[in-house]
């Protein structure tokens, strides 16, 4: 997993609440076989005008050129709503995203980021709205995370977020988690050795 | 103090916690399918790992599967590609898979309950949100993401904080016309399509306990829809009949066992819950959605709501943003609203009951002219079923395509879409923006309200039916 500490990129702004893994990344996109490749079908039906994806559509803020480059994302309420697919956060790392900031994520999309060494940053949504504020009145700011600090600097805004101390720890650390649950060998074989035989073995 | 249902299988299942570390969970069963897994099974092969328990792993193809044919070749070249990488997958790695045509082949959360591998106090994942839904036999179930499908195939384990704990009480009984889609559509809607996140859920109250296990199925599966990842009901006579004899499921004196330890599996009198939540399940009438979430929805005597009715601005734009989509107008009566088609199935209403419903509005009825209408049973089994009950005679006599099982037009990933600008009565999971086609427009609800909704051609109340 990619590592994250401190990141500073040019923050996009996508005004809308319950943004959800089907906009993130349709349903036509899950066919891949493999993890690679998904940043190009990132938000397709509201990036592109056609379904072959060569008529960017110029409304949407990722094509406007005072986003181009931009790795963080922001929104509303309740990012990542829907599936559980791991092509959305797939899709965010692929096309360059870093980081999302929304007052809340759905559950499965927030552990499949955090996985991913994408960083959900949850910060209330008043601090998010005076986010919104400056980013509309001024296109391309940076805003700088610290994931060591665990703060996010956004021109004179400054907002403290939590997280999981573990979650935290893999991250700042890039640790793959199976390799860390596999040098538990000996404590899940005592626990397969103490299971009643009704739930031991399913067929 | 007492425990929580969920916290009682949580605490059963913690194999070990290290300082400063999430505890790891013991996972108990594991559900595969084409979509999520490729990814999961590569990433064990190039780390040169195995998949620790094939035994507790059970493998099925439902998301991007014909719906016309068993051919592969009726498949995308995508979609054929995913479906032999699961085939040599499950091979390799020695996972039962039932694939196409096989007896026991089906959507991934109707096949789990109907062979017995889902039981009660046991854990359970897969890579799909709709996970949730094996927590109506009292087990702790859960979507995940593929990293995780990984893990739980490496380790058969998941590093998994504890959730905050949430109950929700339906007092008194359904009306006649009113099924457990009805009661989850209408929590959703108390709930708004965030209220339950970060919460494992358990429904309880009369109204839970008198549905059968489809009813619940149909309940717990949609827990996801409210954000909340899990949805367990405590298990009863009514788990234990269905579970009983089923092919995977424990015989004899491991039944009896595992009876013994299925009847524990309730919330405590003295547990304490992180959030209550009651309604007056006998007040609820059909229900269907308006918007483009499951929270955006409303009965089928009201009215399409008005952005200003919403004292938060986000969700004024949440509901400007859905009306547009939709094309409704505020105040605009639900009912009458012309629809273009009819979708039955899916894991939320695709098994036997559901049919069985829906065929009850449909005899002797015919689908009304210019109405595209599918019947997609969720599993073969729930095919065959419904045929024995001549059911399906029924459907197609009405005038219903009546399909091979698959998931099909919830998630429109194989060929089953609706057209751009359609409206769809749908009894689906999911309402979202070109969730069942780029640009189509869907109102979920009830298999019978749904079948209503086909001979009518219009949104209906099933209540004029019955």
């Amino acid at each position: 997993m990619q590592k994250f500490t401190v990141h500073e990129g040019v923050a996009v702004p996508l005004d809308s609440a319950n943004i959800d893994t089907d906009q993130i990344i349709p349903k036509q996109f899950l066919l891949a076989v493999s993890r690679k490749g998904f940043g190009v079908h990132l938000f397709h039906d509201w990036r592109y005008l056609d379904d072959a994806e060569t008529k960017p559509n110029p409304e949407f803020n990722l094509n406007k050129p005072e986003y181009k480059g931009a790795t963080i994302l922001v929104a509303r309420d309740n990012f990542g709503n829907g599936s559980s697919r791991e092509h959305a956060p797939w899709a965010l790392t692929d096309y360059g995203f870093r980081a999302v900031i929304a007052p809340s994520f759905a559950n499965i999309f927030n552990n499949n980021a955090l996985g991913n060494g994408l960083l959900t940053v949850k910060l209330t949504a008043d601090e998010v709205d005076q986010i919104f504020k400056v980013l509309t009145a001024k296109p391309g700011t940076k805003i700088k995370i610290s994931l060591e600090d665990m703060t996010v600097d956004c021109d004179t805004l400054h907002f403290s977020f939590e997280l999981d101390p573990f979650i935290r720890h893999c991250l700042l650390n890039g640790l793959d988690n199976i390799s860390l649950t596999l040098q538990h060998e000996d404590d899940i074989a005592k626990f397969e050795s103490s299971m009643p035989a009704w739930e031991r073995c399913a067929h | 103090m007492g425990k929580t249902l969920y916290e009682k299988v949580y605490d059963a299942h913690v194999v070990f916690q290290k300082e400063g570390e999430l505890p790891t969970i013991y996972i108990d069963r594991h559900l595969v399918h084409e979509v999520t897994s490729p990814q999961a099974f590569s990433g064990l092969e190039a780390a040169g790992r195995k998949l620790r328990r094939p035994d507790l792993t059970l493998a099925t193809m439902d998301h991007d599967i014909s719906t016309k044919s068993l051919e592969l070749s009726a498949c995308s070249p995508m979609a054929q590609e995913q479906i032999t990488t699961l085939m040599d997958n499950t091979k390799k790695f020695g996972v039962t898979l039932f694939p196409v045509g096989n007896d026991n082949q089906g959507i991934v959360h109707i096949v789990g309950p109907q062979v017995g591998f889902t039981l009660p106090g046991t854990t359970l994942v897969c890579g799909d949100s709709h996970t949730a839904t094996h927590g109506a036999f009292g087990a702790l179930a859960f979507g995940i993401g593929t990293s995780q499908v990984e893990h739980v195939m490496a380790t058969q384990t998941l590093k998994q904080g504890k959730l905050k704990t949430m109950k929700i009480e339906c007092k008194g009984s359904l009306q006649k016309g009113v099924y457990a889609k009805d009661l989850i559509l209408a929590i959703i809607g108390k709930l708004t399509t965030a209220g339950g996140t970060g919460y494992a859920v358990e429904f309880c109250g009369q109204a839970v306990r008198e549905l059968s296990m489809e009813g619940r199925m149909t309940l717990s599966n949609m827990a996801i829809e409210f954000g909340a990842p899990v949805g367990m009901i405590a298990p009863d006579e009514t788990t234990f009949e269905y579970i009983k004899g089923r092919m995977y499921a424990p015989k004899g004196e491991d039944f009896d066992k595992a009876l013994e330890y299925w009847k524990t599996l309730k919330s405590d009198d003295d547990a304490v819950f992180d959030a209550v939540v009651e309604l007056d399940a006998s007040a609820i009438e059909p229900q269907l959605t308006w918007g483009t979430n499951p929270g955006q929805e409303c009965a089928i005597t009201g009215c399409v709501p008005a952005p200003e009715s919403f004292a938060d601005p986000v969700q004024a734009k949440s509901c400007a943003d859905a009306l547009s989509y939709i094309d409704l107008k505020p105040g605009q009566k639900l009912a009458g609203t012309p629809v273009d088609l009819v979708f039955i199935g899916s894991c939320t209403n695709g098994r036997i009951e559901d049919f069985r419903a829906a065929a009850q509005i449909l005899k002797g009825r015919k689908v009304a002219a210019g109405i595209t209408a599918l019947a997609v049973p969720g599993s073969m089994w729930v095919k065959q079923q419904a045929e024995r009950e001549g059911l399906d005679k029924i459907f197609k006599d009405a005038g219903f395509e009546w399909r091979l099982p698959g998931c099909s037009m919830c998630l429109a990933m194989n060929d089953d879409r609706a057209p751009a600008g359609k409206r769809v009565a749908s009894t689906s999971n999911r309402n979202f923006v070109g969730r069942q086609g780029k640009g189509s427009r869907t109102h979920l609800m009830s298999p019978a309200s749904a079948a209503a909704c086909a001979v009518t051609g219009k949104l209906t109340d099933v209540r004029e039916f019955l």
